[in-house]
Order: structure tokens, then sequence, then C-alpha cells
């Protein structure tokens, strides 16, 4: 019963995603645009310094900015929510009337849109750069089924951490302040634009800190084998640590903010 | 001049009410200085991030591409001040904004233009402003008239370029259905590869971003002809001279689409 | 008869629509010939997707006509779309002209700066909007915090700051209480009177026909099915009223009162509606002859409504 319920909830953002075909073309275009021009500079980065970079060769740069580009469509990285617009009209509170949990309804819809925005965007962005650049992946079979599962994570951890975001708004009359702010450092930690491994060590220290890299550097990380085995099981058990982590915290903010909401009488 | 002033007008009365209206909240003006200054400099941060663990790239070295940058990104935030609403033409379309805009006395597109403008992205062109400010100082320019012509020829036509862009992408749109995240590609891939040393690209690239969307002019180009050093294939060293006639093109190619689009929107949309 | 203020002759706009993955035509306006003279008030009905709105963004320039040809207030739409913005107002009922984050005060200054309007003119306009539209009370509101009635108000205003010989309007009452609707009725009307404005509305509503119109366009299927006064359709057509009487005591069906049919009864007979045509009697006579037969206490008549006349028109063609 448990199950069925969240499963409905998963197929009904599956659903809702495969009507923006178009939409998804257009997406598909600026990925692929983004993505050649990452190309361009990282792999001339690469080459200046000496065809290694921080751990990455040109084939391990290429599978980066490709599987980077094809997450980006399955990977909140803007912060805004349609939960935030609903907690802040107040139409959460008719969400809290229904028999499900919340959080975990709204996580669950959220992975449903994310995982298929993998179809129109993620693999075909794989394979255009697959088939375009060329890109180095790991032959162990093994890596790529630890890849599926910290790439699944990756997408589950981006939407358990912006609901938090999202949740802010029991609290604050306009969370538009913390969606910018989760905007600008999200992107820039989870390694968009460039690995965080090239980034000087405080600030990498503070990117470590932080749940953004397991949303894309670690799963990118993982499947494109840069790293070898105990080093990518080190980075799913991260994962997994943010994973629970934000959903902790998503539990305990959702508990408060619906008595929050009980004691203003909504 | 009078006349001038006459004819500005009505332009200068919806300038004047958007400004208004923009700052009259200013806890959110605020806020949308403050986040359109963090977003600028984390872009600087992801070239800083690129340029300190190698030499140079694309014949660049750290000090050039800050130079690069901030022609590049002050262009175009003024560009998104003034135009960046041209983009979001389906918004309009839905509301009907753009029906009404056919029951006034004045041409569609300068209506489009000055219908709104974004103040926030000062903050990002000081930026930009910065960065070129500290760019100009720690390279090693050889300052003479034709320098100083060469950086405002720059400036005036890298804004004139992206803004160019923001015209192309609201007349394309009449025509893509759901389109905006392909024209995004251009116009916000374009801001990308303007702070990109051109010399990286391969030729298809070339082709898009130095020709075709002339995004290599607006900053990159420039720089080089100041700084006197080689251009990549296709792209010799005295081209940065002719950023206007890259400007020049581009509003020609965003003209024609728009006027396009307004015929497609007039004859087949409803 | 002086110049035409709109000339439509076998005017025709289609649209190529997607059907999945086949595309087709659809006719939205077909051969429409029509003379409109300054000074009339002329409604234009029809059911929806009839076609008036695509006649409408016709007329103002918006889209371009497929066949035949169109001038207003002797321009071509299109061509001469900035001159003729000087001489047409546009009342969308769906879309505002107005900024909605400014005070109702601020669009009206910014419309007049968009047409020019010298200070004196924009001054006399303004106060003669706002009175007779009495808007004094809102000028400082922003129009996102206006009600609907009053924004309707606004708009129309907005829409004839510059004085327009041609005021055209979209749905201009609907979803508008009865004394908002009244009010912007009368405005109409006044506004005619004093200026010679000529009106051209699509309505769905009766009330704004009889009121504000003294000639009627009915449109089907894009094509022009009637062109007269409201009597002459409703006398086509055979609209009837229908009166509804609420008796003291239950009575059996009032079956036989001259020049009326019985339509039905509620209640054993408590409640009765009549129908009865205009034409032949009246609503005093009716009431007279049904008082001789039971005590009336109380009663009402309707009109019949623009959808039961197009229904009426539309059934008679098919």
């Amino acid at each position: 019963m448990f199950v069925r319920t969240y499963a409905r909830l998963f197929v009904a953002g599956f659903r809702r995603q495969s009507t923006y075909r178009l939409a998804a073309l257009g997406g598909l275009v600026a990925n692929t645009t983004f993505g050649l021009l990452k190309v361009a500079l990282l792999f001339a980065a690469v080459d200046a310094a000496g065809g290694q970079l921080s751990g990455y060769d040109v084939g391990a740069m290429s599978a980066y900015i490709w599987i980077s580009q094809g997450l980006l469509g399955s990977i909140n990285l803007f912060g805004r929510t349609d939960m935030a617009v609903r907690i802040r009209s107040g139409d959460v509170a008719v969400d809290f009337l229904r028999p499900v949990d919340v959080h975990l309804a709204t996580i669950a819809t959220e992975v449903g849109r994310s995982v298929f925005a993998l179809l129109p965007r993620g693999l075909p962005s794989v394979a255009i750069g697959a088939f375009v650049v060329g890109m180095s992946l790991p032959d162990d079979p093994a890596a790529y089924v630890l890849g599926a599962l910290s790439i699944v994570l990756g997408i589950v951890v981006s939407a358990t951490t912006v609901y938090l975001v999202a949740a802010t708004g029991f609290w604050l009359v306009e969370t538009r302040g913390v969606e910018i702010l989760y905007m600008v450092v999200s992107g820039f930690f989870a390694g968009l634009f460039v690995p965080i491994r090239l980034f000087p060590d405080w600030l990498h220290a503070a990117a470590t800190a932080t749940p953004f890299p397991s949303m894309m550097m670690y799963p990118v990380d993982v499947i494109s084998g840069r790293v070898d085995g105990a080093e990518s099981a080190g980075l799913v058990g991260l994962q997994v640590f943010w994973l629970a982590t934000t959903i902790a915290a998503g539990q305990l903010a959702t508990r408060a903010g619906r008595r929050r909401l009980e004691v203003q009488g909504g | 001049m009078g006349d001038l002033a006459a004819r500005t007008a009505p332009y200068r009365a919806v300038l004047a009410s958007r400004m208004r209206s923009q700052r009259s909240y200013r806890a959110n003006f605020a806020l949308d200085l403050a986040s359109s200054a963090l977003v600028g400099f984390v872009e600087l941060a992801e070239v800083w991030v690129i340029f300190r663990s190698v030499d140079s790239l694309g014949g660049l070295d750290l000090a050039a591409v800050v130079l690069v940058f901030g022609v590049a990104d002050l262009t175009f935030s003024l560009a998104d001040l003034a135009f960046g609403h041209c983009d979001t033409i389906p918004t309009y379309l839905r509301a009907g904004t753009l029906d009404v805009f056919y029951l006034r006395p004045q041409p569609l597109l300068l209506q489009l233009i000055t219908s709104d403008i974004s103040l926030r992205r000062l903050a990002r062109a000081g930026v930009g402003a910065t960065a070129l400010v500290v760019g100009l100082a720690i390279n090693d320019v050889a300052w003479s008239a034709s320098s100083v012509a060469l950086v405002a020829l720059a400036l005036a036509s890298g804004f004139a370029t992206f803004a160019a862009m923001f015209v192309w992408a609201a007349g394309a749109q009449f025509y893509l259905i759901d389109g905006a995240e392909a024209t995004n590609a251009f116009v916000y891939g374009g801001r990308y590869a303007a702070t990109q040393p051109a010399a990286v690209w391969d030729r298809p690239l070339k082709a898009v971003f130095g020709f075709l969307f002339p995004m290599a002019f607006t900053a990159y180009l420039p720089v080089v002809t100041l700084l006197g050093l080689p251009g990549p294939e296709w792209m010799p060293g005295w081209l940065g001279w002719c950023a206007p006639v890259a400007a020049l093109w581009a509003w020609l190619l965003a003209l024609l689409t728009w006027r396009a689009g307004v015929r497609h929107y007039q004859g087949g949309g409803g | 008869m002086s110049a035409p203020i709109i000339e439509t002759h076998e005017l025709g706009r289609d649209f190529r629509v997607r059907d999945g993955v086949r595309r087709r035509t659809v006719v939205a306006v077909d051969r429409l010939s029509v003379r409109v003279a300054p000074g009339e008030a002329v409604g234009y009905i029809g059911a929806n997707g009839a076609g008036k709105s695509t006649t409408i963004k016709m007329l103002a320039g918006i889209l371009v006509p497929t066949r035949g040809s169109i001038t207003t207030c002797g321009l071509r739409p299109v061509q001469d779309r900035r001159r003729l913005a000087r001489q047409i107002g546009v009342v969308f009922g769906q879309r505002s002209q107005l900024w909605w984050d400014l005070p109702v005060r601020d669009s009206f200054r910014i419309l007049a700066a968009i047409h020019s309007l010298s200070p004196v003119a924009e001054r006399e306009r303004t106060d003669e909007l706002v009175e007779r539209l009495e808007l004094q009370e809102l000028l400082g509101t922003p129009v996102r915090q206006l009600s609907l009635g009053q924004r309707m108000r606004a708009e129309v205003a907005a829409a004839l700051l510059h004085s327009p010989r041609l005021v055209v309007l979209d749905e201009p009452t609907i979803g508008l209480d009865v004394l908002s609707k009244q009010r912007l009725r009368e405005f109409l009307v006044a506004e005619r009177r004093t200026h010679g404005t000529t009106l051209l509305l699509t309505t769905h509503d009766m009330g704004d026909v009889e009121r504000l119109c003294d000639r009627i366009l009915l449109v089907d299927r894009g094509s022009l099915v009637y062109d007269g006064t409201l009597a002459g359709l409703s006398r086509t057509v055979g609209a009837q009223r229908i009166m509804v009487v609420d008796l003291a005591s239950p009575a059996g069906d009032l079956v036989d009162v001259p020049q009326t049919r019985h339509v039905g009864s509620e209640g054993s007979g408590m409640r009765q509606r009549l129908a009865f045509d205009p034409e032949a009697t009246t609503a005093a006579r009716v009431l007279a002859a049904v008082s001789e037969r039971a005590e009336v206490l109380d009663l009402a008549v309707e009109e019949p409504d623009v959808e039961d006349v197009v229904r009426r028109v539309y059934a008679s063609r098919r």
C-alpha cells in the first residue's frame, strides 16, 4: 500500500513530463551547445596541463562534460519548485489533509519527473558526446551498477535538498532570496562548469561540506571511472550520508511547518 | 531637439514607470542586486578556477582572460539590462501584451524593447566593469589613442551584438513552440562562448559562435588586437577592429528574424 | 451616407491547425461584407468560435486577412497600423492595457504620452473619463488590487483616453455584477451621444445589445447570417419572452391565457411559466389575463438571451 501510493505519484510525475516533447528538444539543443563549448575549453585545459589535469585525461573530461550535461534536466539547480509555490500560497494545507506523507510524496513526484528527463535529455546528451567527441568509460560492469545507483542517489538528493529550500517558506514570507542563494551555490559546488577537483583546496573543502557534489559531481566521477572501486564506494557512501541528512531535515521541517500552519490556521 | 523629446516621450514614460516600480520594493531590489552580483562573481570564479590550473589557454593567460571576461560580462549585462526581457516574448503572447502593442502608434519592436528594464543587472555589470578595470591594469597594454578607441569600440559593439541576440531570440520564438531553451542555447550559450578564447574552438564552433552569432567579436578578438596577440586560424589579430561589422551583421540577422516572426504571427498564429 | 468607418468586402480568414500529425485548414471568417457608418452602435454576436475575435483582430491590424479587403477608419489596418492606432480604441475583455503594478493614474499618464496628447487635452480627457466612469477613488490604487468591475472601467477609460473615433469592445461586461454592467452601459451611451463615437461590441449579454446597439450583426461559422435591428431579429426567429408567475395557491396549468403558450409548472402549479410574443401582446395584458384566473403573488419577465436567439437562428439554418 505504502509503496503503491508513492509508485503512482512517481508515475504521475513521469507522465506529466512526457507532454513537453518540443521543450525537451530545445533543451537538448541547449545541452549540446553548452557541452561543445565546455569540451573546447576543458579539453584545451587538459592539453595545456600536459594531458592530465587533476586526474582528468581527455576521455574522463569528456565523460564528465556529457554526463553532467545529461543530468542537467534531472537535477534541480534553480531552487524553484512547485512545492515552494504551494507553501507560499497556502495550498499545502490541502496536501496535509491527504493520507500521505507530504514530504515523501513531493520527493516521489519530483524524482519521477527527473528520472523521465533522463530519457529525452540525459541519454541523448551522453550519446552525442560519445559519438561526436568520444569519451572513456569503465570496462568493469560493476562500475555501471554502482554508477546507476549513484545517479539515482544524486537525483534523489537533489529533490530532498531543494525541498528544504521550499520548506523555508513555512517561516519566511519570501523564499526568493534562499532560492537565489541555492541557485548560485548549487551549480558551482555541484561541478556544473568546472569539476570541483580543479578547485583550490580550501574551496574544494567548502564544496564537499555541502550536499551539492552528491547531486552531480560524485555520480559523474563514479560512472566515468575517474575514481577506482574503493573511492567510488566512498563517494556513494557520502551520497547516502547526505540523503539521510536531508531526508531527516525534511521530515523535521515538514512536521514543524505543519504545526506552525495549524497554530496559525494556515 | 524638441521633436526628439516628443518622439521619445512614450518610451521614456514607460521606462520611467518600470524603474520606479522596481525600486519601490527596496528589500526585494537589494536582494536582486546582491544575487545578480553573486551570479557574476561565481561566473568569474569558474573562469579563474580553470585558468589558475594552467599557464595559458588558447593563447591567453589568466590576466588576459580576466580582461576578456570583463568586456564580455559588462557588455552582456548591460544588453541584458536593456533588452533581456525581449526573449520572454512567449509570456507576452500568452498575456496578450503583444496584441495591446498593436493598438499603440509606435513600432512594435521599439515598444517591446522599451516595455521593461532590469535595473538589478547593474550589479552584475558592476562585476564585469571591475573585471574590465582590473584586466586593463594587469595586462601590458600599449596605451595610445588607437587602443582607447579600440576599447570604446569593443564595448559599444559588444553591447549592440548581445542586444541583437535578445531581439533575434524574440523573433525566433514566434516560430518555435516552447522554443525558449533552443534560443537560450545561443543567447546564454553565446554569453558563455564570449568569455572563452576562441582559439580553443574547433571549426564548427568557430563558424557558429565566431561568425554566425559573432560572439568572438564581442570580447576575445578586441582583446587579442589590443594586446597584440596572434589570432587563431580564420581570425587574424587585426580582426578586433571589425567588431562594429559583427554588430551590424547581428542586427541584420535579428531584424530579419523579428520581421519574419511578426509576419508569421499576423499570418499564421492566433 | 458619409464614408464608412468600417468596410469589409468578402473578408475571409483561415487558420492552419495541427490535428494530430495532420494539418488542416479552419475557416474562421468567410465572405464577410459589412459597412458600418460613423456614429453607429453595432452588436457583433455569435457563438464562441464564430469568428468574432478574428474579425476584431483584422480590424485592428493584428491579423492579416486571407481573402477579401478591409478598411478601418478609411485606412488599411495592417499597412497603416500606426495611424489607425490613433483613431481606434479596443477593449479586450481578457487582456489588459494597464500596468498591473502601477496605480491607475500612472497608466493613464503613460498612455497619454504614448498617444502624444497635449497636456491640456490629457487633463481634460482624463477628468472627463474619471468623472463619467467614477474612477476618482481608484486613481491611486495599483491595478492588481482592483476588482473585476473596477478594472474594466479603468480599461475602458484607458482605451478611450485618446478619444478614438471607433471603439471596439470585446465582451466588455463579461463577469461583471449587475451594477457594474449598468454603469458601463450608461457611460458608453453618454460617450456616444457627446462625441459621436462609433461602437462595435461583441457580447453574450442581451442587456448589452438592447441598451447599447441599434444594429446587430450575427455570425455563424464565420459567415454573416443577419444584419439589422434587434427587434427585426426577434421577429425573424420569434424570440419570445417568458413570464414567470408565483400564485397564492396551487392551480391547474394556465393553458387558456390568450396569446400565450404554457411552458411549464412547478410545485403543483404554484409557479407557472408562460411564453408570449412581445409583438403580439404586452406583459401587462398577460398579467391581467392571469390575474382573472388566479391570485398572483409575484412575477418576473425573462428576456430571451443572446445565446437563445443565436441558437434559434442557427437551428433554422441547419
